[in-house]
């Protein structure tokens, strides 16, 4: 017991740079440098591999650069005529069948891995099947085989191989997870794209558009919440519980008139835009909006806050969105954002 | 060098490449029709990628095509390469009336091929294959009104060169002008030779 | 023989706009890319502006978006492109000992056209928004479904034009380098910048087209209603992406390999010794522009291609690695025992060669399809190509200007004020790229108005944009050395390196009109060292001296070109509701396009009618310059 302490001890100076090391590597729910499952770990596997070889080319092509220049600068009044070398064939060749060998160090691992990362789970029963749908500027997820339906907030059973059909209503976006999987382009005209990953364990992982589509491209964020298996059961059925609507009946009247006509929650309104099912419970409002209750920066404050920022004036959070400045009175827009506040699901 | 050499002398046997002027024009056509070869082989692979989508209760190639009109257009086109390349002959012998003839002969043929596509694709509208009817009929018309437009602008082209002989005569300058829009008017009956295989028979097979 | 063609040799602005001689093309085409640079550079500083801090508002979002989009479109097609055209125009007649090149007239066409795309692109910012789809104006974004305004028609029509004139511009140049060489000068003994430009031409040649149809097609949808790329009636947004890049990937070699040309020259003759591998540069050159066309879908490895196409394209894009290999140590075994000197020039060509490598290994790393689904997108690809195209073309540029200006002007350049040109850009230019690498990998996509607090991103965001002021410092200084040494006399001598190897420097500085009183006698490759080793001064003629033809100025490019402008107005405004009154007769009957064409075929309609006969310089008018004996 004591000499496992020691060699840890030992260890932890080291540990502790290797944090140190890797937080300069980014956020570990958000960096490519910190896969959090198989499919990014196998991409940045092949990150390191090529990042390797390429630090050593340019630390020869730096030193024999540096070693030149100093060498042979040329000295004040120096007339000299250097010899007229017109090449060395042993040398040519060899920087010749270098970097071919260095290619296919780098070629055999690269096609493998395009191969396997193809692999296609649409059809395996193991696997949780999603529908991803892009739109100007946020992320429908529909799962085909629970009939559920939501938006900007995926959520996953961990350790599960999730399954992905992406494609888009508009405009080309691309699905982007970094700490979990590469991204795939969401293409319009019925031209799916497949994909899949897996998340190693729990926690919420932020999602990016990245693919140029329209001002607010730079907020079309979507988070990833991986919950274990149990909880994953407990949302779906949570998600197709039926919601009451607010007790009062003006607000139960102006939300069924300027909310359900294009959004969903629960069983109740339209799946025209993004389904408001258990909003309260979400990351962030609008993708950009993050809830807490500790707000650090200017774009963070309580779901509750954050749902009344946007409904007031959503072309000031996120230009060019399709959500309309909506004619409601103050005292509507607080009491609708304390509704959409209180929409908790358990899970 | 200079231009004037042989105008009053009798013509070298290839009046085109007498001069380094000549030449130039010459290989820069070349490399031109290499462009165009690009062109049209860029419009034949938007063409074959979206020829399938015709989109519900619009005519299909299979419908709308009418091989015995596009047989004939070709047979025209055909036949004006042939006389393209007497002309070009007679420019050689230096029979520079023979070579106006075979050159107007040339135009004409020409202005057939033009009458029977306008012909035909007045046809196509009338059975609602408009433009924007489609992705099929927008690379449809893109592809064939392409070369359709290198018709034209070589019937042009060949009248103004032919009414320069009238008044300049064969000499070696107007010579490379001759020699070049004859291979230009060899190249639109080659890309003919593709849009009636890869749109219309193609297109007929479905 | 007698001349009797009074020709009017004009003077001023006219001549300036008639101009048909292509050193002075070089210098139109110098000036206007030039000035776009310093206007895609104004973009650049907003865009770091912007992104200085997170969640900032300087700019607002879809303003951000056409500043992107413009930014790349200006940088690549009227900055790069024209200032590799001044240099080619400027140098590559004189390298092969040519009087003239081919087509004097079409490379004047080749200028107006560039010039009137470029300044209708930019018409666009007055005239109610620029585009805003990216440089790629990748569909749907680009349809008229998503894209309501004449942002993209700009783009689009803009693009055409200028396309117009580099396509004709590649194809004086192959027929030059190919015709003209002058007696002795074979393909094997031309000088390395000659053979970039040569290779940079026939890539024009053969990608410029396909831009052409997927510009038209574009076009046809947006302004006539066609369905290439509108999914919903059956059109293929994934097309265009397929025909932009090829030929999109095809330009980036078309940039690159010319200043790969000018470091070969630079390094050469500050190295004062002879190219390393000369044969295996050329060999290798040739490699780079015939695998450039086979690698145009590693731009599209996240569109879903499928696996066999993935792989295939990455494996050909690695390929590429071997022959730019083959160069970097070409270069570096040129400076090996050589005695090198640090001139302005120098500084930027032996500068170029590790920080291209730095992009060239990026390059290699997100050709392995698996990480560039990490890397697609993000910043990291932002960091690789302007690691290519700033650090690789833009060094060359810098390079080659300081290396030929007393060639072009007729006056040095400040070596100092250069040195401070070199080091302020130089370091500006990491500073501002080299964090970009580790944004991308730290997941911030490109393309973004802005970023949220607290994602880790805000001090290399800060970073980059100090290095981007640093780099705009740079830009300045050299214009301070523009404007100081314009004040100088002309005094450059013809070799005022004194280390010249090619035909170039035999001639005075700047070259008189026709280039070489007697055209040289060229004895081996690097033309001039060699007769310089032989106790030479200068070349052996192979021609007596003789009154030489020249082509005569003409205005109808500078028409021609209006022509189009005015054509890609009429075209653009087809469409608009303008009521009942004359404008909408104007404009709906598209008759300002109409005219607008009607005016470039009627210049060449007179082109083709008229004869040019051109004119004469005598014998003593050419004795009468400096440096040339009777």
């Amino acid at each position: 017991m004591m000499n496992r302490w020691h060699v840890l001890k030992r260890l932890l100076p080291l540990l502790a740079g290797m944090v140190l090391l890797l937080s300069a590597c980014g956020r570990a729910d958000l960096s490519t440098l910190r896969p959090q499952g198989p499919v990014a770990e196998e991409q940045f596997g092949l990150m390191k591999l090529t990042i390797t070889i390429m630090v050593v080319v340019v630390l020869i092509v730096f030193v024999i650069a540096g070693y030149v220049i100093i060498r042979y600068r040329r000295r004040p009044g120096d007339k000299s005529i250097p010899v007229q070398v017109e090449g060395n064939h042993k040398l040519e060749i060899i920087w010749t069948v270098i970097p071919i060998i260095l290619l296919i160090i780098v070629g055999i691992p690269t096609v493998n891995s395009v191969f396997g990362l193809a692999k296609d789970y649409t059809k395996d029963p193991n696997a949780v099947q999603i529908n991803v749908t892009a739109h100007q500027y946020w992320w429908e997820f529909e799962y085909p085989n629970l009939g559920v339906k939501t938006a900007q907030e995926l959520l996953i059973p961990e350790g599960t191989i999730i399954s992905v059909e992406a494609k888009t209503a508009d405009v080309l976006h691309s699905f982007w997870i970094p700490s979990l999987a590469g991204k795939v382009d969401t293409n319009p005209g019925g031209n799916v794209n497949r994909m899949y990953f897996k998340a190693d364990h729990t926690g919420v992982f932020l999602g990016k558009c990245a693919e140029l589509c329209g001002p607010s491209h730079s907020l079309m964020d979507f988070k990833v919440k991986v919950v274990d298996k149990a909880s994953f059961d407990r949302w779906v059925a949570a998600m197709k519980n039926p919601v009451a609507l607010p007790e009062d009946q003006e607000i139960a009247t102006v939300l069924n008139k300027q909310c359900l006509t294009c959004h969903a929650i629960g069983d109740k309104g339209v799946q025209l835009y993004p389904n408001l099912t258990g909003i309260g419970s979400r990351e962030s409002v609008g993708g950009k909006l993050i809830n807490t209750d500790q707000p650090e920066y200017a774009n963070e404050g309580s779901v509750e806050e954050n749902l009344k920022t946007w409904i007031k004036d959503p072309q000031a959070v996120k230009p060019g969105t399709l959500m309309p400045k909506v004619d409601l009175t103050d005292q509507q827009i607080d009491a609708i954002a304390k509704y959409l506040a209180g929409l908790k699901l358990d899970y | 060098m200079s231009a004037h050499s042989h105008v009053d002398g009798q013509l070298p046997h290839e009046p085109e490449k007498a001069t380094l002027e000549g030449r130039n024009k010459v290989l820069g056509f070349w490399l031109f029709l290499g462009a165009e070869t690009v062109l049209f082989g860029t419009l034949f692979s938007a063409f074959l990628a979206l020829r399938h989508q015709v989109g519900d209760g619009n005519p299909s190639g299979q419908e709308l095509f009418e091989l015995s009109t596009t047989a004939w257009a070709t047979f025209i086109l055909l036949t004006s390469s042939l006389t393209s390349v007497f002309a070009i002959q007679s420019m050689h012998t230096n029979k520079v009336k023979s070579m106006i003839v075979w050159l107007i002969i040339t135009i004409l043929l020409g202005l057939g091929f033009l009458g029977l596509e306008i012909v035909e694709f007045a046809n196509y509208v009338d059975e609602g294959h408009k433009f924007s009817t489609s992705a099929f009929s927008t690379s449809f018309y893109t592809l064939v009104g392409f070369h359709g437009a290198h018709v034209l602008f070589g019937i042009l082209w060949i009248g103004i060169l032919i009414a320069q002989i009238f008044k300049k005569g064969l000499n070696v300058t107007t010579a490379p002008k001759i020699y070049v829009a004859g291979i230009y008017w060899h190249f639109i009956d080659v890309v003919w030779v593709f849009i009636f295989t890869v749109v219309y028979l193609m297109g007929k097979v479905g | 023989m007698a001349h009797a063609h009074a020709v009017k040799r004009y003077s001023g602005l006219m001549d300036w706009l008639t101009t048909v001689d292509h050193k002075k093309i070089g210098i139109l085409y110098l000036i206007s890319g030039g000035f776009f640079f310093l206007v895609g550079g104004l973009e650049a500083l907003l865009i770091r502006i912007q992104l200085w801090k997170p969640l900032n508002d300087f700019v607002a979002a879809h303003t951000y978006n056409e500043l992107l989009t413009m930014h790349g479109t200006t940088m690549i097609f009227l900055a790069a492109m024209p200032i590799i055209f001044a240099l080619m125009n400027a140098i590559v007649p004189l390298q092969i000992g040519a009087r003239d090149v081919a087509f004097p007239f079409v490379n004047a066409i080749g200028f107006w056209t560039f010039f009137a795309g470029g300044v209708l692109l930019n018409v666009s910012w007055f005239a109610g928004g620029a585009p805003d789809a990216g440089w790629t104006s990748y569909a749907p974004l680009a349809t008229p479904t998503f894209s309501g305004g004449h942002g993209v028609d700009y783009y689009v029509i803009g693009l055409q034009i200028a396309g117009i004139g580099t396509l004709v511009g590649g194809i004086n140049f192959l027929v030059t380098i190919i015709n003209m060489r002058a007696p002795g000068m074979s393909f094997m003994r031309m000088p390395m910048f000659t053979w970039t430009a040569f290779i940079t031409s026939a890539l024009i040649l053969f990608a410029f087209p396909a831009l052409t149809v997927g510009l038209v097609a574009m076009m046809f949808d947006r302004l006539f209603g066609g369905n290439f790329f509108e999914p919903t009636n059956g059109g293929n947004a994934v097309l265009w992406e397929h025909i932009f890049w090829i030929f999109g990937h095809p330009e980036v070699y078309i940039l690159i390999l010319p200043a790969f040309g000018v470091i070969s020259e630079v390094i050469s003759t500050f190295s004062r010794k002879r190219l390393f591998g000369y044969s295996s540069m050329v060999f290798a050159t040739v490699l780079i522009g015939f695998l450039g066309f086979m690698v145009w879908a590693h731009h599209m490895f996240t569109t879903g291609l499928g696996p066999v196409a993935n792989a295939l394209f990455s494996i050909a894009t690695m390929l590429i690695a071997v022959p730019t290999g083959i160069k970097i140590f070409n270069w570096l075994f040129t400076m090996w025992g050589g005695s090198i000197r640090f001139t302005t020039a120098n500084l930027f060509a032996v500068g170029f060669v590790p920080t291209f490598v730095m992009g060239g290994v990026t390059g290699v790393m997100l050709a392995a399809a698996p990480a560039d689904f990490q890397y697609h997108d993000s910043y990291f690809v932002v960091a690789h190509f302007h690691y290519v195209i700033v650090g690789g073309l833009i060094l060359g540029l810098f390079s080659g200007l300081y290396y030929w200006w007393p060639k072009m002007f007729g006056r040095m350049l400040n070596e100092g004020l250069g040195k401070l040109c070199f080091w302020t850009f130089f370091l500006g230019f990491h500073l501002t790229f080299f964090v970009q690498h580790f944004l991308g990998l730290m997941g911030m996509p490109r393309r973004v108005w802005t970023y949220l607090d607290g994602l880790g991103f805000n001090n290399l965001n800060m970073i980059s944009t100090v290095g981007a002021f640093l780099m705009g410092v740079g830009t300045i200084v050299f214009l301070l050395n523009i404007v100081i040494t314009s004040f100088k006399p002309r005094d450059a001598a013809n070799d005022p390196w004194e280390d010249g190897r090619t035909l170039e420097w035999t001639i005075p500085s700047p070259a008189p009109e026709y280039n070489f009183a007697q055209t040289p006698l060229v004895r081996g490759y690097d033309a001039f060292w060699k007769e310089k080793m032989e106790g030479k001064k200068e070349m052996l003629p192979a021609e007596p001296l003789g009154s030489i033809h020249m082509p005569s100025p003409s205005i109808l490019p500078f028409v021609m070109a209006i022509g189009l402008f005015i054509a890609g107005l009429g075209f653009m405004y087809g469409k608009g509701d303008y009521g009942d009154g004359f404008k909408a007769f104007l404009f709906n009957n598209h008759i300002v396009a109409i005219l607008g064409m009607a005016i470039t075929l009627f210049c060449m309609f007179l082109r083709s009618v008229y004869d040019d006969h051109g004119f004469h310089i005598e014998v003593d008018e050419i004795t009468g310059d400096k440096g040339v004996k009777a």
